[in-house]
């Protein structure tokens, strides 16, 4: 080993030591029963266990919903942010970003104290909201830094050519600030999937989400199925994920006109 | 000149950004079907007034028409103009058909009129095969092709050129030089053409603006420019020179170098300090001695590829560059002598710095913003004056403890035998020096102005 590649070493027991190693413990535990004899039973029980499917379903559900609204609220959020125009000063990126300084916990316990204090019932509505909140940032953040870097050039180029504003938006701005939404939907769409306590404080367990089930079973020791659990939800989103790619790519690069 | 010859009339066209004045009262106009260069160092405003004439910047002041009609109020897309960028700004997401036809698409053209337009185009700038490509994958020279296509396809008026060969190699640079000289003649199209490459200017224009700090210096054809530069700044700017100061005895007869010459300028008047510039190329050797005017020592003989560079010593100390096709060797005794024709005699811009100024005291005078000791006899407390100081009773430091104020050198000129520094206070005055000692452009100095140096006198009327 060279001298230079010896300074990767620490990251590399880093990487087995805590991605590589739960990685395979959970492949393991996924495939056996109680007493450690290699079984299918734990992925055969969640395929035919209806409660589980439209726990995960709602969870995809939910997961989407959230992405949208992330997306709607948070494009026009970056794109004044990023536009020297209408925001001259660093301190409102800041200000946006600020929430993401504090524990996710403490914002969402303090989130279900509010809607408690203001008589909103919780429920799928204040779910939404929490995930919404929580996630926004994450959606922010990469579309301002694409937007902000994007070189104006291409927007007057658009202009020079005949595009009214609205069309150089359409059809230059958008775009090329794809990447950035990608980017986006990574960050919030895969984190909601799985998330337990958001569910847990701002509906009060009223709606359970694929990430609850998974905790209630490692909580209540039934480590392989909860293994099984996690593994079904790393494919899924592994598979969806990688669709996902595609579609992008390919809307970034034609389809647009 | 019949005046629908003009496709764009621009006058007393003014911007500032800031406190900073790019642009002052311009006024030009471009010929219809011309290839018009604005040509300047960077930071004159040139592209300012570029993107001004496209749309993206609005002028403080002044009108710009455009076939008669005033098109200040139009957005740049409702303008019938294209632009060239400096960096191209093709469209990454885009392939190279598509970037050509966004212009055509935009205006709902046929699909089948799109189609003969952009192989028209694609053929046109040689890059028949490549539609389908994507554009970063094109070399730079490829990208530039494909940046004026999408440019000319729309048939614009006018198709203005931001610096658009800046990022390329020189032999690439050379071809495509050619190349637009080509298009230009075969469109028919008028080109509004920015660059800081004098090289450049002179090969492709029509006709040049030379534009420095915001104004325009000199309008020409690029003989014009090149033979009879108005000023030391554009003989500068254009070519190599020998700039030297030197006073108009009377009609065709100037003195320079302190020798006198004959030459072909008339109506300066007589005795009066004048600005002379000599290309290195119009000093000839000769083996006469009838036809000898001067005689020289050759301090240092270069090859340049097609011509010698020599730096030759005269007999009266000053220092003159020659091309010539013959070397002389280094150190030998030469003689020379210059053509009447060959001597471009300028007026001068100024004789001195010359300053409205304030007293505000007994010995005391403001002017630059800064307080000066001075004798103020005759003058009361109050007083507008006109501070004088000669070019080189300015001192400049290289620090700013014992300075006056302080200012950046912004364009310096060798004289023959001294240099000519315009140097910017931080208010953005300007102070000329003469000195011995070498600066840099951009040198940050301390300006001192010792008291006996400035002379006050009443402020007469129209000077500055």
């Amino acid at each position: 080993m060279s001298k230079r590649s010896s300074w990767a070493l620490p990251y590399f027991i880093f990487l087995v030591l805590f991605v590589v190693l739960p990685l395979v413990l959970i492949v393991i535990y996924a495939f056996q029963d109680n007493s450690g004899h290699f079984t299918l039973g734990n992925i055969a029980k969640f395929f035919s266990d209806g409660d589980s499917l439209s726990t995960f379903a709602l969870s995809i559900e939910v997961a989407i919903e959230n992405t949208l609204l992330c997306i709607l609220i948070g494009y026009p959020a970056a794109w004044i942010l990023a536009n020297k125009n209408l925001n001259r000063s660093a301190v409102t990126v800041v200000l946006f970003i600020l929430p993401m300084w504090i524990n996710a916990l403490m914002r969402t316990l303090a989130t279900a104290e509010l809607f408690n204090m203001a008589g909103i019932p919780l429920g799928k509505g204040t779910l939404l909201f929490g995930m919404c909140y929580d996630y926004l940032p994450f959606m922010i953040y990469p579309i301002y830094n694409v937007l902000n870097k994007m070189d104006k050039s291409y927007a007057e180029a658009a202009q020079d050519l005949g595009a009214t504003p609205g069309e150089v938006f359409r059809k230059v701005t958008l775009p090329l600030s794809m990447p950035g939404v990608v980017s986006g939907v990574m960050m919030v769409f895969m984190p909601t999937v799985s998330t337990f306590a958001i569910s847990e404080f701002l509906t009060n367990n009223k709606i359970k989400l694929f990430g609850t089930i998974i905790q209630e079973n490692i909580n209540n020791s039934m480590w392989n199925y909860g293994a099984a659990l996690a593994l079904i939800m790393l494919v899924i989103i592994g598979i969806t994920t990688f669709f996902q790619g595609n579609d992008t790519e390919e809307a970034t690069n034609g389809g647009i006109i | 000149m019949a005046k629908d010859e003009r496709i764009i009339n621009i006058e007393h066209l003014s911007k500032s950004f800031g406190d900073k004045k790019v642009l002052d009262d311009i006024n030009l106009y471009v010929r219809r079907g011309e290839f018009l260069t604005l040509l300047g160092p960077s930071g004159c405003g040139k592209t300012t007034l570029l993107r001004m004439i496209a749309g993206f910047l609005q002028p403080d002041e002044g009108v710009i028409t455009l076939d008669g009609r005033d098109i200040a109020g139009l957005p740049p897309h409702m303008r019938p103009l294209n632009t060239v960028f400096q960096r191209y700004a093709l469209f990454p997401h885009l392939d190279v058909y598509d970037n050509i036809a966004f212009g055509l698409k935009l205006k709902k053209t046929p699909e089948e009129e799109i189609d003969k337009r952009v192989r028209r185009v694609l053929k046109l700038v040689a890059m028949s095969d490549y539609e389908d490509r994507d554009v970063e994958t094109l070399s730079g020279g490829q990208q530039q092709r494909i940046a004026i296509a999408r440019a000319i396809v729309n048939q614009p008026k006018v198709l203005l050129l931001d610096e658009p060969l800046a990022a390329l190699d020189l032999k690439m640079r050379k071809d495509m030089q050619i190349e637009l000289k080509e298009m230009h003649k075969k469109l028919g199209i008028t080109f509004i053409y920015v660059t800081h490459d004098q090289e450049e200017a002179l090969t492709l224009s029509d006709t040049i603006v030379v534009i420095n700090e915001g104004k325009i210096q000199q309008i020409g054809s690029p003989i014009d420019i090149y033979n009879e530069p108005v000023n030391a700044f554009v003989a500068d700017f254009i070519g190599e020179s020998n700039i030297l100061k030197g006073r108009m005895m009377h009609d065709r007869r100037v003195a320079f170098i302190k020798h006198e010459f004959d030459c072909v300028d008339e109506g300066f008047g007589e005795d009066v300090p004048v600005d002379v510039v000599v290309r290195p190329e119009d000093i000839y050797f000769t083996t006469d001695p009838a036809k000898c005017q001067f005689t020289a020592k050759v301090n240092s003989c270069t090859f340049k590829g097609v011509h010698y560079e020599m730096w030759v010593d005269t007999d009266t100390g000053y220092e003159l560059m020659i091309q010539d096709y013959d070397p002389y060797p280094v150190g030998s005794e030469v003689m020379l002598y210059i053509d009447p024709d060959d001597i471009q005699v300028m007026k001068k811009e100024r004789t001195a710095n010359n300053y409205p100024a304030k007293v505000t005291g007994e010995g005391k005078v403001e002017f630059l913003d800064t307080e000066f000791e001075c004798k103020t006899e005759g003058f009361a407390e109050g007083d507008e004056v006109t501070a004088t100081i000669r070019f080189e009773k300015v001192d400049l430091l290289d620090h700013e403890e014992g300075a006056d104020l302080t200012g950046n050198v912004v364009f310096i000129l060798y004289m023959g035998n001294h240099y000519h520094l315009t140097v910017k206070t931080e208010t953005g005055e300007n102070i000329w020096v003469d000195t011995n000692d070498i600066w840099d452009k951009g040198d940050f100095v301390g300006i001192k102005i010792l008291p006996q140096d400035i002379k006050l006198s009443k402020p007469a009327a129209g000077n500055e």
